[in-house]
C-alpha cells in the first residue's frame, strides 16, 4: 500500500515559487497500479518522484505499507522501491545481467542468489538468458531495453513500484506488447504500483485505478470506468476525449453484458419450425444452428426459411463471427462493425453457445451509467 | 582496377626509394655519424622519459581528483569559473611557465617537472570535468532511484561511462607532455632537449635529428600505449574502438 499525505512540493524559480504539487493525498491499496494521468506540468511526476525522494518533499508524509517513510535513510527506501524510468537509463558499461542484479548487489545478496535471480527475471520477462545475459545494453532494441529496465526493477522483488511514463518512448505495436506482458507479470507478483502516463487510453488499460493531476492538484481519483462515466468536471471530460463513451468498451467484458436468452435450431431441424422459433424470438433476421456440442455451426436467415422448404443442414450460411466471455466490447464492437451485424453468438471457453450479445445491450450497458450519474445530478439539484 | 595499379606502383616507387635513401646514407656516412650518438640518445632518452613520468603521474594523480570534485552538484555553482581560471592557465605557452617556475624553483629537475606539471594539468582536469559531466542524465537518475549511494554512483556509473573522455585526455596531455619535455633542457633537466637545442646551435643537423627523432619516437609510442591501455581498460559496452 501506498499513501500521500498532504504531499507538497514547491519549486524557487527565478520567477518566483511555482507550486509544483499541492497537498496531495491519496491511497494505493496493496497490489494495484494506479495510473497518474494528466498534461504535462501538472504535478504528476512531481508527485512520483517525491515517493522515492528523487524530488524532495517540501512538506507531506508518504506512508509505504503503513509505515512513514519520513525518517528511514533515502537508500534504504529505495532499494525497497522498483523504479523504472522513460529513458530506460541501463548503464551502458555494464552487462545485462550486471543491470539486472545490481540492487541484489547492493543489498549484499550472495553470488549464486543472484545469478540465479537474474535467470529466474529473464524467464519471467520472456528474453532467453543464455542469449541476452551476457550481453550490452547497446546491442539490444528499444523495446528489449525497457523489458530489461523492468526486470531491474523487480530485481529485489520490492513491494512496490514506482513507473515514469516507462512505455512511452516505443514504438506503438511493441508498446502493447510489452503492456500485455506486464499486466500478466502484474497478476501473478501483485505489486503495489504507481504509474505515470499522459496516454488516456494506457491509463484505462493499466490502470486500477487513475488519479487525473492538473496543475499541481489532483482533480479526481477513481476507477478507469467511474472516470469515464462520470468525469468530475470540464477539464477531465476534455482530456479524456470526445470518444470517452468508446473508451469505456475497452473496460466491459463480454461476461457483463451478454444474454443467455438466446434460442437456436438444430441441423435436423426443419425450415418451418426455424420459421416458427425466430417469430416466437422476435429475431429480426436469423437464428443460429448448434451442434449436438452445442457448437456454433450456421445461421439460418429469415429469408430462406420463409421460402424454401426442408431441413436446416442444407440451407444454412456461415456464422460471420463469435465472440468470448472474456472478450472486451470493444473486440464486439469492431466485429459487429466489420460484419453488418446487430449481434453475435457468444460461446464459452469449449465453444459452446452460452448466450448472445447485441448491439442494444451495449449500448444500454454503457448508458446507464451515464443515466444513473444525471439522475444523481437531479437529485442533487432538487 | 586502373586505382589498384596505380597503388601498386606507388607502392614499388617508394620501396625503390627508401632503398636508396638507404644507400644513400650507409655510402654518405650519415649512419655512423647518427650511431656516434646512440649512447647519448639512450641516457638522455631515460632523463626525457623520466620527466614525463614524474609531471605526467603527478598530473593524473591531481587532475583526475580535481576533475571529480569539480564535477560534484554541489560545485556546480563553482566548477565553470574555476574551469575558466584553468583555461587562461593553458593559454600561457610552456616556455613561459618553464621560465616563470624557474625563476621561483632555481634551475634542475624540479622546476622542470612542476613545469611540466602545470601544462599537463588541465587536459586531463578538463577531460575528466567533460566527461563526468556528460554522463546521461537519465543513468544518474536511474542509478539514484534504485538506490546507489553518492561514492556508488561515481564508481560504478560514472566514472565508467566517463572513463573513454578520461584517457582521450590523458593521450593528448601525455603526447603534449613529450613533445614539450625538449624545453626542459632550457632550465637545466636535461632530456632529450639537450640534442636538439646544441644541435641547432651548431648548426649540426644530425645531432639536431638525433634528438628530435627519438622524441617524436617517444610521443607515437606514449600515444599508442595509452590507447592500449584504454582499449583494456574501458568497459566494453562503453568503448568505441571495441564496438
Amino acid at each position: 500500500m501506498i499513501q500521500l499525505d498532504n504531499l507538497t512540493k514547491v519549486f524557487d524559480t527565478p520567477k518566483g515559487a511555482v507550486v509544483a504539487a499541492d497537498h496531495i493525498s491519496m491511497r494505493v491499496p496493496s497490489g494495484e497500479i494506479c495510473i497518474l494521468l494528466g498534461p504535462s506540468g501538472c504535478g504528476k511526476t512531481t508527485t512520483l518522484k517525491m515517493i522515492n525522494r528523487i524530488v524532495r518533499p517540501t512538506s507531506g508524509k508518504v506512508f509505504i505499507n503503513g509505515d512513514d517513510t519520513t525518517d528511514m535513510n533515502t537508500q534504504d527506501l529505495r532499494r525497497n522501491i522498483g523504479y523504472v524510468i522513460q529513458q530506460i537509463g541501463l548503464f551502458p558499461n555494464m552487462t545485462i545481467e550486471e543491470n539486472i542484479t545490481v540492487v541484489p548487489k547492493l543489498l549484499g545478496w550472495d553470488k549464486a542468489r543472484y545469478k540465479e535471480r537474474a535467470r529466474e527475471l529473464m524467464a519471467m520477462i520472456a528474453m532467453e538468458p543464455d542469449a541476452f545475459l551476457k550481453r550490452f545494453p547497446s546491442e539490444l532494441s528499444g523495446g528489449q531495453q525497457q523489458r530489461i529496465g523492468v526486470a531491474r526493477a523487480l530485481a529485489a522483488d520490492p513491494p512496490v513500484m514506482l513507473m515514469d511514463e516507462p512505455f512511452g518512448a516505443i514504438d506503438p505495436i511493441n508498446r502493447a506488447v510489452i503492456q500485455d506482458e506486464f499486466l500478466k507479470m502484474q497478476q501473478a507478483l501483485k505489486k503495489t504500483i504507481m504509474f505515470v502516463s499522459h496516454d488516456i487510453d494506457e491509463a484505462i488499460k493499466m490502470g486500477d485505478q487513475v488519479a487525473v493531476f492538473r496543475e499541481g492538484k489532483l482533480v479526481q481519483h477513481c476507477s478507469p470506468d467511474d472516470l469515464l462515466a462520470a468525469p468530475k468536471n470540464a477539464f477531465v471530460e476534455s482530456f479524456l476525449g470526445e470518444d470517452r463513451a468508446l473508451k469505456r468498451l475497452n473496460l466491459v467484458k463480454v461476461a457483463e453484458v451478454v444474454s443467455d436468452d438466446i434460442a437456436t435450431v438444430s441441423p435436423s431441424d426443419t425450415l418451418e419450425t426455424a420459421l416458427a422459433r425466430i417469430d416466437d424470438y422476435g429475431y429480426q433476421n436469423a437464428i443460429l444452428m448448434v451442434n449436438d456440442q452445442r457448437q456454433p455451426v450456421g445461421l439460418i436467415t429469415r429469408a430462406k426459411a420463409r421460402t424454401t422448404k426442408g431441413y436446416c443442414r442444407d440451407h444454412f450460411e456461415n456464422v460471420p463471427a463469435t465472440v468470448t466471455l472474456e472478450d472486451d466490447l470493444r473486440k464486439v464492437a469492431s466485429l459487429m462493425f466489420a460484419q453488418d451485424a446487430t449481434w453475435l453468438p457468444c460461446v464459452d471457453s469449449q465453444g459452446r453457445v452460452c448466450g448472445q450479445i447485441t448491439q442494444r445491450a451495449m449500448t444500454h450497458h454503457l448508458g446507464s451509467r451515464f443515466r444513473a450519474r444525471e439522475a444523481a445530478d437531479r437529485a442533487v439539484e432538487e | 582496377m586502373p586505382i589498384q595499379s596505380l597503388k601498386g606502383a606507388l607502392r614499388a616507387l617508394l620501396l625503390v626509394a627508401i632503398f636508396f635513401a638507404g644507400v644513400w646514407s650507409q655510402s654518405s656516412g650519415v649512419i655512423d655519424d647518427f650511431l656516434f650518438y646512440l649512447p647519448d640518445v639512450r641516457y638522455l632518452a631515460a632523463q626525457h622519459l623520466w620527466l614525463t613520468l614524474m609531471s605526467g603521474g603527478l598530473a593524473i594523480l591531481v587532475a583526475i581528483p580535481l576533475g571529480i570534485v569539480l564535477s560534484r552538484p554541489s560545485m556546480s555553482r563553482w566548477a565553470e569559473s574555476l574551469m575558466q581560471v584553468l583555461n587562461v592557465g593553458t593559454t600561457i605557452p610552456t616556455l613561459a611557465v618553464l621560465a616563470l617556475s624557474m625563476s621561483f624553483l632555481g634551475i634542475g629537475t624540479v622546476p622542470a617537472v612542476f613545469g611540466l606539471f602545470v601544462a599537463t594539468l588541465l587536459p586531463i582536469t578538463r577531460n575528466t570535468y567533460a566527461g563526468l559531466k556528460g554522463v546521461d542524465p537519465a543513468l544518474m537518475e536511474a542509478a539514484a532511484g534504485i538506490g546507489m549511494s553518492p561514492a556508488q554512483r561515481l564508481l560504478r556509473v560514472e566514472l565508467p561511462n566517463a572513463l573513454y573522455v578520461i584517457f582521450a585526455g590523458m593521450r593528448t596531455a601525455l603526447t603534449i607532455n613529450v613533445g614539450t619535455v625538449p624545453l626542459a633542457f632550457l632550465i637545466g633537466a636535461g632530456g632529450l632537449g639537450e640534442l636538439i637545442f646544441t644541435g641547432i646551435d651548431l648548426y649540426d643537423p644530425v645531432m639536431m635529428l638525433a634528438g628530435a627523432i627519438p622524441t617524436a619516437l617517444l610521443a607515437i609510442i606514449v600515444d599508442a600505449l595509452i590507447a592500449t591501455l584504454a582499449f583494456l581498460v574501458v568497459p566494453r559496452g562503453v568503448n568505441p574502438s571495441r564496438s
